[in-house]
């Protein structure tokens, strides 16, 4: 059995339909595979990315209620922070919910006169005023107050924006279950231009199966994998933010806009000492035993009162810790929580701000930019105090300049000056992750920017390992099959952590069992036109690899791969595209 | 002896939902739709989780307000229902203080956990224990 249905909501006219398109999912299975065949459907050549013709798409997938960890969603839309391919992931409830609602996928078209919400269950849509919740100061609020007006506790995923989504910030995120997040290419002002402040569904439909005896026994396979594997357990016990100490050792952790290699205050940011000195619960997403979600117990005193306390509870991950904490040098642990907590308030993407707040203070020593432009803020590295003034003004956008840096470093910096350092790729702030050559061009070529495309640090740590330099045609060729095959994992939305867990010709027997035949061969072909499929959208939409923007940066600063050049950089993208659209 | 799954400790709950995908599973299905546990937030993530199941109470309030009988004492505590004989009131539903009865929403009758502890199996973090009882 696999997903088929799939819900049209038109937020202009305030109705829905309902579509079985069956003949997608067989073909192109769900998640990424689907939702860019929906887009190029739904999204019209040159759409305004803020504009009412700017669909979302919302996409599960056949294992998704089935197998463990098949629990991400996928949402497409075009993205206003790039201008290209708007592509994220999240997980929570929300895969589960929508496929027990009886939905593969969701396509939202069209914007709202005023603020709705939409309430979505195995019956369609309901359009829900929204006027009250919209300017709420805090996200976890707006999460609150849907709780406990709606039904389905346990059974459902709360999508909600937050003020960054309303102010339109090119960088806003959408967040679910609280610690989730669509955080990249800027979702959630796309929910912002079109008046949607929340999506709820709701599911309680059982799913059926057809071979109940050989689907046990592949569930018990891949659970005990989840249970017992090494990588899984790394995640559980010290989560993503295990990353810090081995990445600084290497000199391969983003450190004050790269302008040094190796972070001081790394100790202070790891995994290890966040678990020990602040760690105050684990959180799962649904149908997934390890738990990676960790989060923080902030526990401050006020100041007005003895005695008189509060405790916050904080997600933190390796990319938070990077981007909040060691790219703008920040190492006092209260300080990075109350930053990120204050990002997750706003609903702001953690990554993008990071960077933006690293350029902005390098370009505010500089010179480029002063008081008048910082509306007083004295950014520099490390201060934490100034840089939660500075978020604030970012979702404000009191003078121009917040607004330029609300639409992304490159704006800004276009705008301002210290565009060499301005460290985005394809218009989307970077990733946490300074390894080298494959790392850089991941981000030039992958097709959402994201170090998750095609895990390029990953390469350049086991040539590290192996004391080997990569070439630019090997960085190419590795990085074209490991992000074609990565389609395949995420049009099935198995969480990327489980990688390892569903190896091809696991992933073939899973998809036997829900009546789908594909060999290991067939599952290759289709990741990759997958990925041709997500390139020829970004074409379609003025994307030209000839015309990447290196951020001089990145050729200066050292790797522990050493150096970069750009002749280097620049033939490993014209040899990905040349691969990726020439192989079969 | 009879059996009783028992909750050993919530707080280590990470509210995987592991046990409800079991419980479904068990009635050879997928998801979470017949599962008679529950996962819950206990109002937000960042409080934790509520896990409601059967108690199995001795003097169980679901079966005494059964208008016919479909709801019969289990040996050792709680209850089993005999779904020929419900007519998906939802009586019992609204009995039981724990919320703890489930409702199968595709065949409209009650999913009332059986205390097999299959779910037990799937719970790597050691919420949910089976016990013996008198």
């Amino acid at each position: 059995m696999i997903p088929s249905r799939v819900l049209y909501v038109d937020l202009e006219r305030r109705r829905f339909k309902v579509e079985d398109r069956r003949e997608l999912f067989e073909k192109r299975l769900g998640g990424t595979g689907v939702a860019i065949e929906l887009l190029k459907e739904e999204c019209p050549r040159g759409a305004d990315p803020l504009g009412p013709d700017n669909p979302i798409i919302f996409a599960v997938g056949p294992l998704t209620g089935l197998l463990p960890m098949a629990s991400k969603t996928v949402a497409m839309f075009k993205s206003p922070l790039t201008g290209s391919l708007g592509e994220s992931h999240a997980g929570g409830r929300s895969a589960i919910a929508i496929r027990s609602a009886g939905y593969g996928a969701i396509v939202i078209k069209g914007a709202s006169r005023s603020p709705v919400y939409l309430v979505i269950d195995s019956s369609g849509a309901k359009f829900r005023e929204a006027s009250a919740l919209w300017g709420v100061a805090s996200s976890f609020t707006v999460g609150r107050v849907i709780r406990e007006r709606e039904a389905g506790a346990g059974l459902r995923t709360i999508m909600r924006i937050g003020r960054a989504g309303e102010k339109l910030v090119a960088y806003a995120s959408v967040i679910t279950e609280t610690y989730r997040h669509f955080g990249r290419h800027g979702l959630g002002a796309v929910f912002g231009s079109k008046k949607l402040k929340a999506i709820v569904v709701q599911g309680d439909q059982a799913l059926k199966i057809t071979n109940p005896a050989q689907y046990k026994d592949l569930y018990l396979r891949v659970f005990n994998e989840a249970v017992k594997s090494a990588l899984m357990k790394k995640y559980h016990d010290l989560g993503t933010a295990a990353n810090i100490l081995p990445l600084n050792s290497i000199k391969a952790l983003p450190t004050k806009n790269l302008t040094q290699q190796g972070f001081e205050g790394a100790e202070e940011i790891s995994g290890e000492n966040l678990a020990e000195q602040y760690l105050g619960r684990r959180i799962a997403c649904s149908h997934c035993p390890v738990a990676c979600i960790h989060l923080a117990a902030l526990r401050e005193p006020y100041v007005d009162e003895p005695y008189f306390y509060k405790t916050t509870f904080v997600s933190y991950d390796y990319e938070l810790l990077y981007a909040l904490g060691s790219m703008i040098g920040v190492s006092n642990v209260p300080g990075l929580l109350r930053l990120i907590h204050e990002v997750d308030k706003l609903g702001l993407d953690a990554m993008s701000t990071g960077v933006a707040l690293a350029w902005a203070t390098e370009a505010y020593l500089n010179g480029l930019i002063g008081d008048a432009e910082t509306m007083g803020v004295k950014l520099s590295w490390g201060d934490a105090e100034a840089y939660l003034r500075a978020v604030q003004y970012i979702v404000e956008q009191p003078n121009e300049f917040y607004s330029s840096l609300a639409k992304g470093v490159e704006v800004a910096a276009s705008r301002y000056g210290g565009l060499d350092y301005a460290l985005s790729f394809g218009g989307l702030e970077m990733p946490g992750y300074q390894t080298g050559l494959a790392a850089y061009v991941g981000y030039l070529t992958g097709a959402r920017h994201s170090h998750l495309d095609s895990a390029g640090y990953s390469l350049d740590q086991k040539a590290l390992k192996e004391g080997r330099k990569l070439s630019p045609q090997e960085v190419a060729e590795a990085l074209v099959r490991e992000e074609a095959w990565r389609q395949i994992l995420t049009s099935l939305v198995v969480c990327l952590f489980a990688r390892e867990i569903y190896r091809p010709g696991l992933v073939a027997e899973a998809l036997s069992l829900t009546g789908l035949d594909f060999s290991v061969e067939d599952l290759n072909r289709l990741g990759l036109n997958i990925l041709r499929a997500k390139q020829e959208f970004k074409f379609r939409e003025g994307f030209d690899p000839s015309k990447l923007r290196i951020p001089k940066r990145i050729l200066e600063a050292p790797t522990p791969s050493g150096g970069i050049t750009e002749e280097d950089v620049r033939e490993a993208v014209r040899r990905y595209f040349d691969l990726l659209f020439s192989s079969s | 002896m009879a059996r009783r799954l028992a909750i050993v400790d919530v707080d280590r709950c990470v509210g995987c939902q592991c046990c409800m995908f079991a419980c479904t599973r068990r009635l050879d299905y997928a998801g979470l739709g017949k599962s008679a546990i529950k996962v819950r937030s206990a109002g937000g993530v960042e409080r934790g989780y509520v896990v409601i199941v059967c108690r199995a109470c001795p003097d169980p309030p679901c079966a005494k307000v059964c208008p016919v009988d479909a709801i019969n004492l289990r040996k050792g505590g709680g209850v089993f229902v005999n779904p020929s004989l419900c007519i998906g009131c939802q009586l019992c539903s609204e009995a039981c203080p724990f919320g703890a009865v489930g409702w199968d929403v595709e065949i409209n009758k009650p999913v009332i956990c059986m205390h097999c502890g299959y779910c037990v199996e799937f719970c790597p973090h050691n919420v949910l224990k089976v016990e013996e009882v008198e």
